[in-house]
C-alpha cells in the first residue's frame, strides 16, 4: 500500500470515527442529566440521614416517637414527634374530606357527563386554580376563611387547623380531580356501550360500571393527594399556628410538621446546634410518610394503566 | 291490564332513574362551579384589598417599617434574578435527562431506577428540597444563603416536571419523521437535534413555562435556605450601580466585568416571602401590602400560565401528523 493510498483510508474512517466519538460523548452528557434525578434522590436522604443521626444520638428514638411533647426550642426540651404528627394528619384530613368528595363528583362531571367543549373550558380553569401560590392560599384561610367561620363557631381561635384544612382541600381537589379523570377516561369505551346497551343511564353507567373499573386510578388521586397535603407548608404555617399540640381536634391550633420546620428556619439557628438538628429529623419524618404514599400511589396508578 | 300496569311501572321508574341522572349532573356541575366560585371570590377580594396598595411607589420601595411606605422592589427584583437561575440550571438539564430517558435509555434496570427517581422527586413535599439545599448547598458547598443557592434549589424542585413534559413533547413526535432522518443518513444525535427537539419544542416550552410558574409561586423551600424577609438593597449590578441601572455610566459595553456574577452571592427576597412576612404581622395595614402583593404575585401566576395554556393551543392546532 503506498502512503498516498493510507492516508486516503485514514481521510475516509475519520469523519466517522469522529463522528462515533461525539455522539458517544453526546449519550454520556444525556445520561448523567438524567441521572440527576438519582443524584438529587441520594443526597435527600444522605443530608437528612446523616443530620437526623446526629440529633438521634442526643435524642432516644423511643423517646422520639412515644413522647407527647414537642418544645426543643424550650428550656424544658421535650422531642415527642407526635404532636406533630398529629397536626398533620388532621390537617390533611380536613383537607381530603374536602377534596375526595369534590374531586371525585368533578372528575366523575367532566368524565361522563360534560359535552366535550364544556370540558375544554373548565379543565384549563381548574388548572389555574392549581397554579396560585400556597402562599396565597395562606392569606384566604388566615383572613377571609377563618373569620367567615368565627361567624358560625364564634369560639375558634384566630389559627385553627380546620380553615387551613379546607382551604388546602380546596388547593387539592383539581389535582385528585385530573387524575381520577385520566383514570376514568381510560376505561375501555366497550364497558360503557355494554352498560348503556342494558338501560343504564349515565349516572349508573359512571357509578356501577365505570368507577369500579377505574377503582385502582382513583385511589391512586386520592392517596397522592394525602401525601400533597401532609407536605402541603405555607396554608398551614400561615393560618394553623405554630404551636406542636397534641389534639384531634380541628378547632384548635395546632403546628404541623412542615409548619415547625418553617418556623425554626425563619429563626437564626446556629449550624450543628440540636434544634438545627430536629428540623432533618422532622423532615426524616415527613418524607418517610410521603414516600410510603407515593409508592402506594405509584403502584396502583400503574396497575390501572396495565389493565387498559 | 298486566302488561300496561308493568309499563306503568317501569315508566316510573325510568323516569326516576332519569331524574336522578339529571340532578346528579348539575351536582357536578354545581360542585366544580362552586370550587371555581369560591377562589374567584377570593382573589377578587384580594384585589379589592389590596388595589390601593397598587402604585408605582409600591413596585419602586424597599421594605419599611412603615406599612405605607412599604413596596417590593427588592422582592421583585429577587425573585426575577431567582428565576434566571432556575431556568438556566433546570431547562438544559431537564430537557437533556427527557431526551435521554426518551430516546435514548434501553429497557433495563438502570433506566428504571432513574424513572422510579424522577416520579418519586415529583411526590417529594417541597420543604424538603429546602431541607436538602440547606445542608448541602449552604453548609456542604458554602454557597452561602444566596441568589444561586435559591435559583438552584428551585431548579431542583421543577427538574421532574420538565423531565416529565419533555419526555412526553418527545413521544408525541411520530417515529416516521425520526426514521426519515435516518434514512437520509443522519446520526442519533443529528435526528434528534434537527427535527425531533424542533418539533417537539412548543410543547416543552409549555412545559417549562408552567414549571417556572410553579417555581415562583415555591415559598417553603426559600424560606428554609434562610431568605432573608427584610432586604432594602439591590444586589451589585454589573450595569449603573443606581436603581434602574439607567443611564448607562462609563464606555461601551457598560458593564463592569468584575461584577458580571456578583449578585450570584448576594442576600436576597423573593416576592411570595416578602407577602409571607407581611400576612404574618398583626399590623392590619401591612396584610393590606400582603393583599397588594399576592395579587401582583397571582398575576404573575396567570399571565404565565395563560402564556402555557395559549401556547398549548396554538401547538396543537397548528400541528397535525
Amino acid at each position: 500500500m503506498t502512503r498516498e493510498k493510507k492516508l486516503e483510508k485514514s481521510a475516509q474512517l475519520s469523519p466517522k470515527l469522529v463522528r462515533d466519538v461525539r455522539e458517544k460523548i453526546i449519550e454520556l452528557v444525556l445520561f448523567l442529566a438524567a441521572f440527576s434525578a438519582v443524584a438529587t434522590t441520594v443526597a435527600i436522604m444522605y443530608i437528612l440521614i446523616k443530620e437526623s443521626w446526629l440529633f438521634f444520638n442526643e435524642v432516644s428514638v423511643i423517646d422520639f416517637l412515644t413522647d407527647r411533647k414537642w418544645t426543643p426550642l424550650f428550656v424544658e426540651k421535650h422531642y415527642g414527634i407526635i404532636s406533630l404528627v398529629s397536626g398533620t394528619l388532621v390537617t390533611s384530613g380536613v383537607a381530603l374530606l374536602v377534596a375526595i368528595p369534590m374531586g371525585t363528583i368533578a372528575a366523575m362531571y367532566l368524565s361522563e357527563f360534560a359535552p366535550s367543549r364544556l370540558r375544554e373550558l373548565i379543565k384549563p380553569c381548574l388548572e389555574l386554580l392549581a397554579a396560585i401560590p400556597t402562599v396565597v392560599y395562606g392569606y384566604f384561610a388566615l383572613l377571609f376563611v377563618t373569620p367567615m367561620l368565627q361567624k358560625i363557631l364564634p369560639d375558634l381561635p384566630g389559627f385553627n387547623m380546620l380553615s387551613a384544612g379546607l382551604v388546602m382541600g380546596l388547593m387539592i381537589i383539581p389535582f385528585i380531580s385530573s387524575i381520577s379523570e385520566d383514570a376514568m377516561r381510560s376505561v375501555p369505551v366497550g364497558l360503557r356501550e355494554g352498560s348503556y346497551a342494558m338501560g343504564a343511564t349515565s349516572l349508573q353507567t359512571a357509578w356501577r360500571v365505570v368507577f369500579p373499573s377505574a377503582i385502582s386510578g382513583i385511589s391512586a388521586a386520592y392517596i397522592l393527594g394525602a401525601s400533597r397535603a401532609v407536605g402541603e407548608t405555607m396554608i398551614v404555617a400561615i393560618a394553623a399556628g405554630l404551636q406542636p399540640r397534641l389534639t384531634w381536634n380541628p378547632l384548635e391550633e395546632a403546628a404541623t410538621i412542615t409548619a415547625y420546620i418553617v418556623q425554626v428556619s425563619m429563626g437564626d439557628l446556629p449550624h450543628h446546634s440540636i434544634e438545627y438538628q430536629t428540623i432533618f429529623a422532622a423532615g426524616l419524618t415527613l418524607v418517610l410518610m410521603t414516600l410510603v404514599l407515593n409508592i402506594m400511589g405509584h403502584f396502583l396508578a400503574k396497575r390501572y394503566r396495565e389493565i387498559y | 291490564m298486566l302488561i300496561s300496569d308493568n309499563l306503568k311501572e317501569v315508566r316510573t321508574q325510568v323516569q326516576r332513574r332519569q331524574l336522578a341522572n339529571g340532578i346528579f349532573a348539575m351536582i357536578g356541575l354545581l360542585t366544580i362551579l362552586v370550587a371555581l366560585i369560591i377562589l374567584l371570590g377570593l382573589t377578587l377580594q384580594l384585589l379589592i384589598q389590596g388595589a390601593p396598595r397598587l402604585s408605582w411607589d409600591f413596585f419602586t420601595s424597599f421594605p419599611s417599617r412603615k406599612p405605607e411606605q412599604a413596596g417590593i422592589l427588592s422582592a421583585w427584583v429577587g425573585t426575577s434574578l431567582v428565576m434566571l437561575v432556575t431556568a438556566l440550571a433546570a431547562v438544559p438539564l431537564g430537557i437533556a435527562a427527557g431526551i435521554y430517558l426518551e430516546e435514548y435509555a434501553r429497557k433495563n434496570w438502570v433506566a428504571d431506577i432513574i424513572e422510579i427517581n424522577v416520579t418519586n422527586l415529583a411526590g417529594v413535599p417541597s420543604i424538603v428540597y429546602g431541607l436538602l439545599a440547606l445542608g448541602l448547598f449552604v453548609y456542604q458547598f458554602k454557597l452561602g444563603e444566596s441568589i444561586q443557592t435559591a435559583g438552584l434549589t428551585l431548579a431542583l424542585l421543577i427538574l421532574p416536571i420538565v423531565i416529565v413534559t419533555t419526555r412526553e413533547a418527545l413521544r408525541a413526535v411520530p417515529n416516521s419523521l425520526r426514521e426519515a432522518a435516518y434514512a437520509l443518513g443522519a446520526t442519533k444525535w443529528q435526528t434528534i437535534w434537527d427535527h425531533v427537539l424542533p418539533c417537539g419544542l412548543g410543547s416543552i416550552m409549555t412545559g417549562v413555562i408552567v414549571a417556572l410558574s410553579r417555581a415562583i409561586g415555591e415559598t417553603a423551600p426559600v424560606i428554609t435556605i434562610g431568605a432573608l424577609t427584610f432586604i432594602a438593597f439591590l444586589p451589585d449590578s454589573p450595569l449603573n450601580q443606581e436603581f434602574p441601572y439607567l443611564p448607562l455610566t462609563g464606555s461601551f459595553p457598560w458593564i463592569n466585568f468584575e461584577q458580571l456574577f456578583g449578585w450570584l452571592g448576594a442576600a436576597f427576597t423573593v416576592m411570595p416571602i416578602q407577602m409571607f412576612n407581611w400576612v404574618s404581622r398583626p399590623n392590619p395595614e401591612f396584610q393590606l401590602n400582603a393583599a397588594a402583593a399576592g395579587t401582583v404575585l397571582i398575576a404573575m401566576t396567570l399571565v404565565m400560565n395563560g402564556m402555557a395554556i395559549y401556547l398549548r393551543f396554538l401547538f396543537r392546532r397548528g400541528v397535525k401528523w
